[in-house]
């Protein structure tokens, strides 16, 4: 395949990207992704060369198509789940094609054989910006040029404006009118460059979600909201501990009941199908088994702590004649708990399958499914829908593996839903773990700084209980996000039988967290304030900028009662930095509540700021959460809390009451910021803790 | 089974259901009703939230029973055709959603506070329990006091 046109003249020190035509009756143009184009110096023509046509497929590329209804349709190949990603790329399209934002769609694209459908590591804005500009902005130079060429006028005297291109003497014609000429020009005559970010209109904009009206009028489809014709409700008998295994089944009485269809036994327990959730509920009830204790029953949290503690590396020696501010944290595990339960419909049949449901990994899902029904991977199709929240928690797809295999079984389409005890007793979890931290001062400063950490590991089969060492991993500090001297550390970990999975901000999460509490206690030992101690330590520009703005607008040392305090942290990652001030109220240390929360972030090229503050609001919620209160108890091989009843996400009286987001102008690339939040959060939560209580906080959940 | 009649959105419907089936499942299983959300089943994260003669409930954990020739709105009803309600309308100018899937039942909570308080304070808005894991709480808050604002001055 030779590309039709790459941006502009070459200039090495940017990327580009090249666009393809797709042979269509309307305009059809389309965009690798996964990875960049070659470097502008090898890269083809600019203009005049041949065109070629992709036909048949659109694998590893965006595609973009303006229908005759002057409609905008690319079909994403990502996945919504609150984070705003489709708004995000509307706003991208619309900007460079000068279409009305109403007028652009954006589905999710069902599960592809090849290239990059993965959504995770906030990744999906940056994967994106390049590609789904050039994208439009190559559609938009072919509809000028149909359009000059049915007026008969230069094309570089036309405008683009509100899904139409507009001419001198105010004649326009919609994009609609003119997609099936434009699928048939090769060479535009104006330029398909990208606007510099000058003349961004949409890109920058706060700009509500392109869903919130779906959303608010209770339109907006998630998968057990779909209506596949025949697909019966469906739900799973597990066992009370973590992987207990099925030693006998009487299913009779459940078989008996009104409305159930199905009785099926699959790895993780028993399904029932039926005619609705409260028969197949019932049903569940009903049947009659007897569970062997899974593998970890000889353990509650007690003993894992024991171990993870024993577990982390040794500290390495102190340099001479320092003095030592040390830490240990304890971090528990972690229910993901989004709100929309693991919900997949299946219609399996003999020779292919069809599946629903909502996923960070359709492309992992659909080869798995298909090696576990015998099929080919061509004969699965996984339409991918939005999901109600994830938080890392889509990454894997049980329930969608659970739902082929009953519907296999049971010879009929299934809907399939996990419970909310299935989720928070059974479902995927942040590993818990332990830290150990020292920074070794000297001369009045932090010569060595050292993070020992160790975590649980998820093993397959029969808990390996022994602590083992893992190799050196590498530590967020080791990017030198302070000036500490000599930064080090290692990573431990013991292996369990237990499901986890990566949680928003993965590892960042406890680390840094741990990492911003000792950074105040140092600042302590010092006798500094810990934003001026920050200031004088922090390497980056950028999140120095950050903690400024924090510090600044949420009025940093501001006198406050006895018993309240104000904390702040920061955090770099995802090519973007940020900062957050937490003000709490602890004048009961036993039931405290962040009063106000100060974020600031440079994430370069803010494509929605109203999004991007969305999702540090949304942080800001996991840091109040995590630090505070949310957290899952291991009670002898069983996960101790089954709903939001007791596992203490906060609620609207645990949420600040004011919440500023301060987005730094920056024109650069966009980085991620999904997760970016979190580590800051928490750890300004944690500061504005200690400072109001005088106490040192080591183990989370605080109230656990 | 037995038959059992109610006004859902302002229209009369009729289901055959066991007495002791969930207004929930009545509503999504039976009548295509898919507004308001399981993500719980026992009343505490409230994402099914609607209302029951105008009085906020969690249909998870009302039977149907408990309905007959009773008024039954759920979020789809709380528009007057293409008019949001002042909620609704207060959602949409603060963006509050994210994922949305608890915002059905937070509108639904928001508007039957509304409807018994019509100016709340924020001790009013913290006893809110719904719970919405993405975090929008500072926007809830704020656009309930939007809309508590722009019902008074209209």
């Amino acid at each position: 395949m030779d590309p039709t046109e790459t941006p502009g003249t070459p200039r090495p020190s940017r990327r580009s990207f090249m666009v393809y035509s797709v042979a269509a009756a309307t305009l059809t143009v389309a965009a690798p992704l996964g990875c960049d184009a070659p470097p502008a110096s090898g890269a083809p023509e600019t203009s005049g060369g041949g065109d070629l046509l992709v036909t048949g497929t659109d694998e590893e590329m965006l595609v973009l198509e303006v229908t005759a209804a002057s409609e905008v349709v690319v079909r994403l190949p990502r996945v919504e789940v609150g984070q705003g990603i489709t708004t995000a790329v509307a706003m991208m399209i619309a900007e460079e094609l000068d279409a009305r934002l109403t007028d652009v769609r954006i589905p999710l694209a069902d599960a592809r054989r090849t290239g990059n459908q993965y959504t995770g590591g906030s990744s999906s804005v940056s994967s994106l910006y390049g590609p789904a500009r050039q994208l439009a902005a190559t559609a938009r130079a072919r509809l000028v040029t149909a359009a000059a060429r049915r007026w008969g006028v230069p094309a570089h005297t036309l405008r683009t404006w509100n899904t139409r291109v507009v001419a001198r003497d105010g004649r326009t014609a919609t994009f609609g009118s003119l997609t099936a000429s434009a699928a048939r020009i090769r060479t535009p005559d104006v330029p398909s460059r990208p606007k510099p970010a000058s003349r961004h209109r949409v890109i920058g904009k706060p700009t509500t979600r392109i869903d919130a009206r779906d959303i608010v009028t209770g339109a907006a489809k998630y998968t057990g909201d779909l209506a596949v014709a025949g697909a019966k409700p469906t739900v799973v008998a597990r066992p009370p501990t973590l992987r207990g295994g099925l030693v006998s089944l009487d299913d009779t009485a459940a078989r008996a009941l009104p409305g159930v269809h199905a009785v099926v036994r699959i790895p993780g327990g028993v399904a029932v199908v039926a005619d609705t959730f409260h028969h197949a509920f019932q049903a569940r009830d009903a049947l009659r088994i007897t569970w062997a204790p899974g593998p970890l029953v000889p353990l509650s949290d007690k003993e894992i702590r024991a171990r993870l503690r024993a577990a982390v590396p040794r500290l390495g020696s102190a340099p001479r004649g320092s003095t030592r501010v040390e830490g240990e944290f304890a971090f528990a595990f972690v229910s993901h708990a989004p709100m929309e339960v693991l919900t997949a419909v299946a219609d399996v049949r003999s020779d292919r399958a069809e599946l629903w449901f909502s996923t960070q990994t359709p492309m992992d899902a659909r080869d798995t499914i298909a090696g576990l029904l015998g099929l080919r991977a061509s004969a699965v199709r996984v339409h991918v829908v939005r999901g109600g929240g994830s938080f890392g928690r889509r990454l894997t797809f049980e329930a969608a593996v659970e739902a082929a295999l009953i519907s296999k079984a049971a010879r009929r389409p299934v809907k399939l839903m996990w419970s909310r005890n299935d989720d928070t007793r059974h479902g995927r979890m942040r590993p818990a773990g332990h830290h150990r931290i020292r920074a070794d001062l000297a001369g009045g400063r932090v010569v060595a700084f050292q993070h020992m950490t160790a975590s649980v590991g998820e093993s397959a089969d029969e808990p390996g209980l022994t602590a083992q060492t893992g190799g050196v991993r590498p530590l967020p500090s080791d990017s030198g996000l302070y000036d500490f001297g000599r930064v080090s550390g290692d990573s431990g970990g013991i292996e369990l039988p237990i499901p986890l999975g990566a949680w928003r901000s993965v590892d960042s999460g406890t680390m840094r967290t741990a990492e911003e509490i000792v950074v105040d206690e140092v600042a302590a030992a010092l006798r500094q304030d810990p934003v001026a101690f920050r200031r004088a330590t922090l390497r980056g520009k950028a999140v120095r900028a950050v903690l400024a703005k924090v510090a600044a607008a949420g009025h940093w040392g501001r006198a406050l009662p006895a018993g309240t305090g104000q904390g702040v942290a920061v955090h770099e990652e995802y090519g973007s930095a940020v900062a957050c001030l937490a003000e709490i109220d602890a004048s009961d240390p036993d039931d405290p509540r962040v009063t106000k929360m100060v974020m600031a972030a440079d994430v370069g090229t803010a494509v929605n700021p109203r999004g991007l503050e969305a999702q540090l609001m949304g942080t800001a919620v996991d840091g109040i959460s995590t630090v505070l209160r949310a957290g899952l108890h291991i009670d002898r091989g069983a996960v101790r809390e089954g709903s939001f009843a007791d596992f203490h996400y906060a609620r609207q009286r645990h949420a600040p009451l004011e919440f500023e987001a301060h987005i730094l102008p920056s024109g650069g690339e966009p980085g991620g910021a999904g997760e970016l939040g979190v580590p800051a959060a928490a750890g300004a939560v944690a500061n504005a803790y200690a400072r109001a209580t005088g106490r040192k906080p080591r183990s989370f959940p605080l109230d656990f | 089974m037995s038959s059992y009649s109610f006004v859902l959105n302002g229209e009369p419907v009729t289901v055959e259901a066991p007495a002791d089936m969930p207004l929930l499942w009545v509503l999504r299983d039976l009548l295509g009703v898919t507004g308001p959300k399981y993500g719980c089943g026992v009343g505490v994260c409230r994402a099914c939230t609607s209302h029951l003669d105008g009085a906020e409930i969690q249909p998870c954990v009302v039977p149907v029973a408990d309905c007959a020739d009773r008024a039954v709105t759920t979020i789809e009803g709380l528009a007057d055709g293409d008019t949001l309600h002042p909620v609704q309308q207060a959602w949409l100018d603060r963006d509050v959603a994210q994922c949305g899937f608890c915002q059905p039942g937070q509108i639904m909570a928001a508007a039957a506070l509304l409807a018994r308080t019509p100016h709340p304070t924020d001790a009013d808005i913290d006893r809110i329990e719904n719970v919405c894991r993405c975090g929008t709480y500072t926007r809830i808050r704020e656009a309930i006091k939007r809309a508590a604002a722009d019902r008074s001055s209209s």
